[in-house]
């Protein structure tokens, strides 16, 4: 990291911004340069990829590395890119179908691998750019193009996924609340390790509002909760809802009714390895249970780049040859004089 | 005594090993060709591995041979057999059709019981009768019992003693070749060093074989094989697919770039991976991957980060990397793919070769979408292509595919050790600090087309690629009609140019030839070895073989349109004829095609070759 101060602006590029005016893309990308500036990498050590749909587009709107590359596949891309230059910073932006149907495979390994990638996943439970169809996100019965009559088939819950993969690293924002997602994404970026935003994004044009139930100022706050390390889980437009254990499930309490008190709340630790907590709070839906914005999980682990490199320094360290020919002469061979 | 023995005066010979797979026949095989390679016989061999993993013992399906050709003026690892080890009656069955009609056969006696002969399903216990088997010469050996009663104070168990009754073979075709024992026992110790007690009785079995060769002298001829004077310097064995691994390696100390392989498991194509992957002293990263689209995917990756990066395959895998490979042509990134060709189409004979890809490597992408597509041409060969693969990706900002096949990856040459300095140098389009100033990731050198190659990393050179089409000035997204066919007509220039950089295409054989004989790729010993034996005998044949298909080296048409009768011989029904004919307007040539997931003989060729030229 370098002793320059950074400005959103650095991390902005010349390139005329093409999304629909109202989608939640140009929120995610000001926000990203924003986060990028926190981060304090330079924008020449840092690195964005892509793979191919709306929000796949935004690599060309930031001054830095970037490759935009084909659909589903920039975990893959992402993976060379990090494990050939562990010093730089990679971020890979994705959109619902890209991660998740045809890119659902590479995703989950990059995951699992624990690689240091920042994986920013834009879930508009669409697809985009192809001018709406559903995708791997849309709920069950949802009216696309491709499902005029409703989809009969059950939406993954990317998080889900990523404890299933066994991620370290999970956290959920809204393209609405610029704030909180700068924040995650600086928290993800800090991370080391496979980390990935779900952010919650309208598309304007073939899925408005298809997040309106927790994003709208008015319920907002009674909906969903910002989860902080360390911090009770509290939430609603009082503040006075918390959430407490009750036997294997999450349960919301109201704060001073029957006898609950700040410390009957239970705390957030995004840090522990244990999964159950983190997978039941990813699980809350928005309805009956506020929808979990904030890190949720963010486990240390080494990292695949990391342990690629150290692998290699500790064989190194055993061998002594350094040259192709120092190893063919070390094996079976015979002399010609 | 052995002043009685026969000995017969060979130019070259074949010995095929043959047992069941636990019997370590490729061991015995291998031993015994490195040996003859130390003394100066030129060799060649090839494995033959049961499609099964493990089969049942002493059957059929069970059965891996190893055949190695010795002697001088050896191209190919041989058409057939002069002297065949059958270790049980399963390996005698499906080995006799490999042998020449005066072969010398080898047996264990021991193993051809009742029980052995129904697990190989004779149906009478005249194996030799029922294959009907007349004018090759059975030495039936009792090697289990002499193996056991040599071994009967070691202190090993029963099973590690008959283990050991491929060294009793080894020892006995060495004797039979006059191989010097020494050499075999200094390969034994490096095999078992970790084992003394194993080694001592491989070592004393060897040494019994050997000495038994001696005893029974005046029943069987040995013979002495010419040899070769050879370069002075450092030699190993070496397949084809440990070369294409090395070479990328010399390629990557000859760049200066660390070495990034991304790939997926796939027959015959693994052990490339498995020799990167061993190869971290040398600093090589290899990840394995989740498919081969990720294959391919993390390698284009590692190039866009700056290194020299490869993905290995097979063809069902080329077909997975498809779309990848189109997008390392759009953001014109270096980057090296090899396919090990099996028999397709589909899963097709995994273990088995052919030639069968090159319209998919030519062609197998969507858009106008030019790749460099070279081959290599024998095991030994793959080394230089791997390199010379790297360097045209790496100077010229494209992917290359390195087409090789089963034959060439797993056969196997002594190869000379060489020194990296007379290999070229490997310059890649780096951008420099003068260009800064508005500088563009697709701006390039005018007389090569090669945009400049600028690292994340670097500062000052951010800049975006993708597989959207780019503005040929100003490098944004374009969907510019002209600009497009500017684009593409760019991408095919930088391919074309590339002929200005790769070897001249040479004649080999007579140059005012009646007939020229074409061939590509995995096919070379077995046609140069035809036409050096029609020149043998007078017939006025040339041969011109390629290594780089797209771009043709400058002299193709030349050279091809000079000869009155040309014939393009492939693995495959006609993908380089076609593709020739496609370049060259009116050109006019005959083909010969074989697809039987099987290499080409020498003798089929010679035929062949012989008939074209008596036709008016
Ligand atoms: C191989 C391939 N298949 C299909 C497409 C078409 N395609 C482009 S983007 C896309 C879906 C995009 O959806 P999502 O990833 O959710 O991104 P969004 O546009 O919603 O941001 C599809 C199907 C493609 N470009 N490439
Ligand atoms: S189609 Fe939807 S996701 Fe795509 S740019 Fe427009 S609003 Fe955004
Ligand atoms: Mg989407």
């Amino acid at each position: 990291m370098s002793n320059i101060e950074y400005t959103a602006k650095d991390f902005k590029s010349d390139q005329y911004v093409r999304w629909c005016p109202g989608c939640g893309d140009h929120a995610v990308v000001n926000t990203l340069q924003k986060a990028m500036a926190e981060v304090g990498v330079a924008p020449h050590e840092t690195v964005v990829i892509s793979g191919i749909g709306c929000s796949s587009r935004l690599p060309y709107y930031m001054n830095t590395y970037g490759f935009h590359t084909i659909h589903g596949r920039a975990s893959a891309i992402a993976t060379g890119v990090k494990v050939a230059n562990p010093a730089l910073t990679v971020w890979q932006v994705t959109g619902d179908g890209d991660c998740l149907a045809i890119g659902g495979n590479h995703f989950i390994h990059a995951v699992r691998r624990n690689i240091d990638l920042n994986i920013m996943l834009l879930n508009n439970k669409i697809y985009g750019l192809t001018k709406g169809q559903y995708s791997p996100t849309s709920d069950k019965g949802a009216v696309t193009k491709s499902s005029p009559y409703g989809t009969v088939e059950e939406p993954f819950i990317p998080a889900e996924l990523v404890f299933g993969a066994r991620g370290n690293f999970f956290a959920r924002a809204i393209d609405v609340d610029l704030a909180t997602t700068k924040d995650i994404m600086v928290a993800a970026a800090k991370h080391k390790g496979a980390s990935v935003v779900e952010i919650l994004q309208n598309c304007v044009i073939f899925n408005d509002n298809i997040h309106k139930y927790v994003t709208d100022k008015e319920v907002r706050a009674d909906r969903t909760i910002v989860l902080k390390q360390g911090e009770k889980m509290i939430f609603g437009k009082n503040r006075d809802k918390g959430l407490v254990l009750d036997g294997m499930q999450l349960k919301v309490v109201t704060i001073g009714e029957n006898g609950v008190t700040l410390d009957d709340i239970l705390t957030h630790d995004a840090t522990t390895p244990d999964m159950f907590m983190h997978m039941r709070l990813a699980l809350m839906d928005g309805h009956s249970l506020p929808l979990a914005l904030g890190v949720i999980r963010s486990v240390e682990a080494p990292t695949y780049d990391q342990e690629v490199a150290e692998q290699i320094e500790s064989v190194k360290a055993r061998k002594k040859e350094r040259t192709l020919r120092e190893y063919l002469l070390s094996g079976d061979i015979w002399e010609v004089k | 005594m052995a002043e009685k023995t026969k000995i017969k005066e060979l130019e070259k010979v074949v010995v095929r090993f043959s047992g069941d797979s636990g019997d370590g026949m490729q061991l015995a095989g291998n031993i015994f060709s490195n040996l003859s390679a130390s003394i100066g016989n030129e060799i060649s061999t090839f494995p033959d591995y049961p499609a099964e993993i493990r089969a049942p013992q002493g059957t059929l399906s069970g059965v891996s041979g190893f055949q190695v050709h010795i002697g001088k003026g050896v191209y190919t690892p041989g058409d057939k057999a002069d002297v065949l080890v059958a270790m049980n009656p399963a390996a005698l069955k499906t080995n006799v059709k490999f042998c020449k009609p005066n072969a010398v056969i080898i047996t264990d006696e021991d193993s051809f019981t009742k029980s052995d002969l129904e697990k190989a399903a004779f149906t009478t216990d005249n194996p030799f009768e029922e294959l009907n088997i007349t004018g090759m010469q059975i030495v039936p050996v009792p090697i289990t019992t002499m193996v056991k009663a040599s071994l009967s104070d070691s202190g090993l168990d029963n099973k590690a003693v008959v283990r050991c009754k491929n060294m009793f073979a080894l020892g006995l075709v060495c004797w039979l070749f006059n191989r010097p024992i020494e050499h075999a026992a200094h390969l034994l110790k490096n095999k078992f060093a970790k084992k003394p007690a194993i080694y001592e009785a491989n070592l004393k079995v060897m040494n019994d074989g050997y000495n038994y060769g001696h005893n029974i002298h005046a029943t069987v001829s040995a013979y002495r094989i010419e040899t070769m004077p050879t370069q002075k310097g450092f030699y190993t064995d070496i397949n084809g697919n440990k070369a294409t691994a090395l070479g990328l390696i010399a390629a990557s100390e000859k760049s200066g770039l660390p070495l990034f392989l991304g790939s997926y498991p796939i027959t015959p194509a693994t052990d490339i991976l498995h020799e990167l992957a061993a190869r971290k002293e040398l600093g090589v990263k290899v990840v394995q991957a989740e498919d081969e689209i990720a294959g391919v995917c993390t390698a284009i990756g590692a190039s866009f980060a700056g290194h020299l990066a490869a993905t290995s395959t097979s063809g069902p895998g080329l077909a997975l990397k498809s779309e990848a490979i189109g997008l390392a042509v759009m953001a014109e990134l270096p980057l090296v793919v090899i396919d090990v060709q099996r028999g397709g189409p589909s899963t097709g004979l995994p273990t088995k070769t052919e030639q069968t890809d090159l319209l998919q490597a030519l062609y197998g992408r969507n858009g106008e979408c030019p790749a460099v597509v070279v081959a290599a041409s024998t095991p030994t060969n793959c080394f230089d292509m791997a390199f010379s693969a790297a360097k045209i990706a790496l100077e010229h900002m494209t992917p290359v595919i390195l087409l090789t096949d089963g034959f060439i990856a797993n056969g196997s040459s002594a190869w000379r050790i060489p020194e990296l300095e007379t290999y070229p140098e490997i310059k890649p389009n780096y951008v420099t600090e003068d260009m800064k100033e508005g500088w563009r990731p697709y701006k390039r050198n005018a007389e090569t087309s090669v945009r400049y190659w600028a690292l994340p990393g670097m500062d000052g050179f951010m800049h975006r690629l993708g597989g959207l089409e780019k503005d040929n000035v100003t490098s944004a997204i374009s969907t510019d009609p002209v600009n497009h066919q500017k684009m593409v007509d760019l991408r095919q220039a930088k391919v074309d140019y590339i002929s200005n950089c790769i070897p001249e295409l040479k004649v080999l054989g007579d140059e005012d030839a009646d007939l020229l004989v074409v061939g590509w790729g995995g096919t070379y010993g077995h046609l140069y070895s035809a036409v050096e034996e029609m020149n043998r005998n007078g017939k006025k044949v040339a041969m011109a073989h390629f290594n780089y298909i797209n771009p043709l080296p400058k002299n193709t048409e030349e050279i091809l349109r000079k000869y009155k009768k040309v014939v393009v011989c492939e693995l495959n029904k006609g993908q380089f004829a076609s593709f020739l004919r496609s370049k060259m307007h009116g050109l006019d040539v005959l083909q010969y095609n074989k697809v039987q997931a099987q290499p080409f003989m020498v003798n089929e060729l010679v035929d062949h070759f012989t008939k074209l030229m008596e036709e008016k």
